[in-house]
């Protein structure tokens, strides 16, 4: 295996961003506005995106949505625009463009050919400013957020165990209340919420702006400095920290709904990566994960799905970097004649294994091998590299980190990932939720809801 | 590694690696045909192997039978446990995928071009598409893991929906055909070896390359990975493909909406109404937020989330679709709207404004759908298997701007006649 793995860090150091040449590039207008380039010239096409950072942890409970509701009326008209023309104008250039809303963000991006991107920066750095909120206009877009909301969650039962388990791991802190909203929350908003909403964070010194494509720093710069430097900073609401109080005992929820298999979520309270010189255990988190379902050859796939064959699928999944509270969760479907009890008695298993025995060295080098790889095979995507500078500096990761990320995961040691095995997975912090299926002929339609405006 | 490091870091910099891009064509001494670029700005590589292997080969008793040969040829081969193949694959960071689709059995592979990982994954490629040995084991677990999806997605809207339109709109012809618990059950491993000898053929394999090789090595790899697999016959010809009766079909379910597709059989890939289907559906409901569909159901009304047309050819009529999804207490409402956008826009065409700006957004878009290698290998597979012209991507702005308001009145006359158009609502009142 040595030789392998040896030439593939070299190749890791030599495609890695040699630190003098200072690609990506940043630069911070006056007004608070953050530009982030990366130059990359393989084709003549670039990506703009503007990242706000107001994601549906800053909502309030009541208006549950308005972030992702603002979302969609930031593509009706301006003071400059009319409604339709966004998409119109982008369209018209060649390219295309959408946005989507997290718990931490909201993000919207064009992928257009290079010669188009002084027209997006300015369509973006318009609608920063000038957006037109018309109770008309939010009256029709409300309608489709809620049959976004049906058609995501409501008719989808693992979104609703997802929902269940969130609401209830979650007490104090906002990461209990989905992104899209509660449909009530959303019958009941008006185009006065999401205009407050509006006003509050989209601010330039709320928002940075991403570029990966064909272009030239320095222009690209002065492009901001053109459509973004007029607008004036705004003081920010208040960021209550909404800490979760620590979790004492064990919590379960079932959602029933039309289905055939069962499915089962558990989610662990874990830590944050706040600290990326310093911190080990997010590290560690994270190869544990990889560990136990990061390739085909990790240990769910290879014990689970194929070796003893009690699950139909299951999975693990860590993330450290966002703004809110971090967890850890193992999911799955039993197979065909299992149940929930005993796919989760075969994940417990799994951890225990590692609690017990540790993992191996071919284990930890397999990991490292696959972030590395993944790491030159992104390059082949400009949205895949701008997602990544872009998500990292959400959760208040510099992008100037990506390489020390990724050179902290390769120190991971069997010792450390055993260790955080042992000490975060108690039941005292764990959720379970759980899809109980309900046969088609016994489910009856939903009463019908959602406002009707006209 | 000084040296190394900056030449590919003045590489990245300087190089333009698709102004232009250079097909190159060959056939394979094994008969294969080839389609390569040669491009040298990242260390990586991207091969794809197609076969006329899609589901479309298979009888409706063993629907299935295209899925699960393609899905099991990692699952052994050789001397190797599907466990060794998974191991080996990760511990040199190189991904294998594919699928079966109904025209096509595809595999693909993307590697670093370090060395031994690149002859290593190569080796890997060539010994699961040629020596596959399908365990009875694996193939038991693995039916039972799909006739458990199968019964999953039966309870689901998107799903019934999706084959109970493929069936209505392909009567009789194995387009229509889902897998079903009674098909999936029936296919044993003898049916497995035959379809693999019969469909997995050097003569009739279409291979896809790109990435950081040179021509020479190229027209290796390309050999190599042919070299071992079983002869290959005649080319493989799904049947014809019969019109449907224009039909209503509305499916109870408890779902919160109800979902819509409306459509019938088109186009095959060659058929010379590609151009003016492909530039009229943008502006009908292919060109996203800009269409009319999305324009009237989703801006206008707020009746769907999502909403869209499309023509999928492949090699006999593929289908044209309409799809959205609504509550269910409104659906007849955006049945209407969707019937009277359709109609106006079969009876006038697109306006002149509306042409313009379709061929805009694929002319100047071009750009954007060849900007990586993985959307590059989409496209020399699909040259090479549906035989389109090496100059596809050179001619693709003229062809484009070549269409007029009246090609796509005439072709969408043609090929989308109300007398075939099925209607499936599922979740319907």
């Amino acid at each position: 295996m040595k030789p392998l793995l040896a030439s593939i860090f070299l190749l890791a150091c030599a495609v890695a961003p040699a630190p003098t040449l200072a690609n990506p590039f940043e630069t911070k207008l006056a007004n608070g506005l953050r530009v982030i380039v990366k130059e990359d010239r393989r084709a003549p096409t670039a990506v703009h995106m503007v990242w706000y950072r107001a994601g549906s942890m800053d909502e309030k409970d009541g208006t549950s949505g308005v972030a992702h509701a603002l979302e969609h009326l930031m593509f009706k008209g301006t003071r400059n625009l009319k409604s339709g023309e966004f998409n119109k104008r982008v369209a018209e250039a060649g390219g295309r463009d959408n946005a989507f809303t997290s718990r931490d963000y909201t993000a919207y991006f064009q992928i257009v050919p290079k010669g188009a991107l002084p027209e997006m920066m300015q369509l973006e750095g318009d609608r920063m400013a000038n957006l037109k909120l018309e109770p008309k206009e939010f009256a029709a877009e409300i309608k489709v957020v809620m049959e976004e909301r049906r058609l995501r969650t409501d008719d989808n039962p693992t979104s609703l165990v997802h929902e269940a388990l969130n609401s209830a791991m979650f007490q104090a802190h906002p990461y209990r209340r989905p992104i899209i909203g509660w449909m009530d929350d959303l019958e009941h908003m008006t185009w006065q919420d999401a205009r407050a909403w509006y006003r509050a964070w989209y601010a330039p010194n709320n928002a940075y702006v991403v570029v990966v494509g064909d272009v030239d720093h320095r222009e690209v710069f002065r492009l901001a400095q053109k459509y973004y430097g007029a607008h004036k900073s705004q003081i920010l609401p208040e960021r209550k920290p909404q800490n979760e109080p620590e979790q004492a005992g064990i919590r379960r929820v079932s959602v029933k709904a039309p289905a055939k298999l069962p499915y089962l979520a558990m989610a662990w309270k874990t830590p944050k990566l706040r600290d990326v010189q310093q911190d080990r255990d997010p590290y560690a988190l994270e190869v544990l994960a990889a560990v136990l379902d990061g390739h085909d050859a990790s240990r769910f796939s290879k014990n689970l799905v194929r070796g003893s064959r009690v699950a139909q699928s299951a999975g693990a999944g860590y993330d450290g970097t966002l703004r809110g509270e971090a967890s850890f969760t193992l999911d799955g479907q039993p197979a065909e004649g299992k149940t929930i009890a005993d796919l989760e008695a075969a994940l417990r298993a799994e951890l225990k294994r590692v609690q017990d025995e540790g993992v191996s060295a071919e284990e930890l080098a397999r990991v490292k091998t696959q972030s590395i790889a993944a790491q030159i095979y992104k390059r082949d995507s400009l949205m895949a590299q701008a997602m990544e500078i872009g998500g990292l500096e959400a959760a208040g990761v510099s992008w100037r980190d990506i390489d020390v990320l990724l050179e902290k995961l390769k120190s991971v040691t069997a010792e450390e990932v055993q260790a955080v095995a042992k000490k975060y997975f108690k039941d005292d912090t764990l959720t379970i939720a759980v899809l109980d299926p309900q046969p088609l002929e016994n489910s009856k339609p939903k009463k019908p809801s959602g406002a009707v405006r006209h | 590694m000084r040296t190394l490091i900056f030449i590919l870091i003045s590489s990245l910099s300087s190089t333009q690696a698709f102004a232009g891009v250079k097909i190159e064509h060959w056939t394979a001494p094994t008969g294969a045909k080839v389609y390569f670029i040669e491009t040298h700005v990242l260390p990586i590589l991207d091969v794809q192997i197609d076969f006329a292997g899609g589901g479309a080969f298979v009888p409706a008793a063993k629907a299935g039978l295209a899925g699960l040969t393609r899905g099991l040829l990692d699952a052994g081969a050789a001397d190797m446990d599907e466990e060794k193949i998974a191991g080996r694959l990760v511990d040199i960071g190189a991904r294998l995928g594919g699928g079966a689709d109904s025209d096509r059995a595809s595999i693909s592979l993307r590697t670093l071009t370090t060395q031994p990982e690149r002859e290593a994954a190569l080796d890997l490629m060539r010994t699961v598409l040629s020596a596959p040995t399908f365990p009875q084991a694996v193939l038991e677990r693995e039916k039972g893991r799909t006739i458990a999806s199968i019964r999953e997605a039966e309870t689901r809207p998107d799903a019934i929906a999706g084959k109970r339109f493929a069936a209505a709109i392909y009567p009789d012809h194995p387009y229509g055909v889902s897998p079903t618990v009674d098909s999936v059950s029936a296919i044993t491993r003898d049916d497995l070896v035959a379809f693999h000898r019969r469909h997995y053929g050097a003569n009739g394999a279409v291979v896809s390359i790109i990435g950081d090789v040179s021509r020479a090595e190229a027209e290796a790899i390309a050999r190599r990975l042919t070299e071992a697999l079983p002869p290959g016959g005649a080319e493989l010809v799904p049947p014809p493909v019969r019109k449907p009766q224009r039909a209503m079909i509305r499916i109870p379910h408890p779902a919160a909406q109800s979902h819509v597709h409306v459509g019938l059989p088109a186009i095959s890939r060659s058929d010379p109404d590609y151009f003016p289907l492909l530039v009229g559906n943008y502006t009908l409901g292919g060109g996203g937020f800009v269409s009319r569909l999305m324009k009237e159901v989703r801006e206008k009304r707020g009746y769907a989330y999502s909403v869209h047309s499309y023509f999928a050819p492949r090699k006999l009529e593929g289908p044209f679709e309409i799809g959205l999804q609504t509550k269910r207490e409104q659906v007849d409402a955006a049945l209407k709207v969707v019937d009277e956008v359709l109609t106006d826009y079969m009876a006038k065409g697109p306006t002149p404004q509306e042409l313009a700006a379709a061929k805009k957004n694929m002319v100047d878009g071009l750009a954007l759908r060849m900007d990586s290698n993985a959307k590059l290998l989409g496209y020399l597979s699909a040259i090479g298997f549906y035989g389109l012209p090496l100059t596809y991507l050179d001619d693709f702005p003229a062809r484009v701007k070549a269409v007029t308001a009246e090609q796509v009145k005439a072709a969408f006359a043609r090929h989308v006649k109300p007398e075939n158009l099925v209607t499936v609502v599922v979740a319907a009142d």
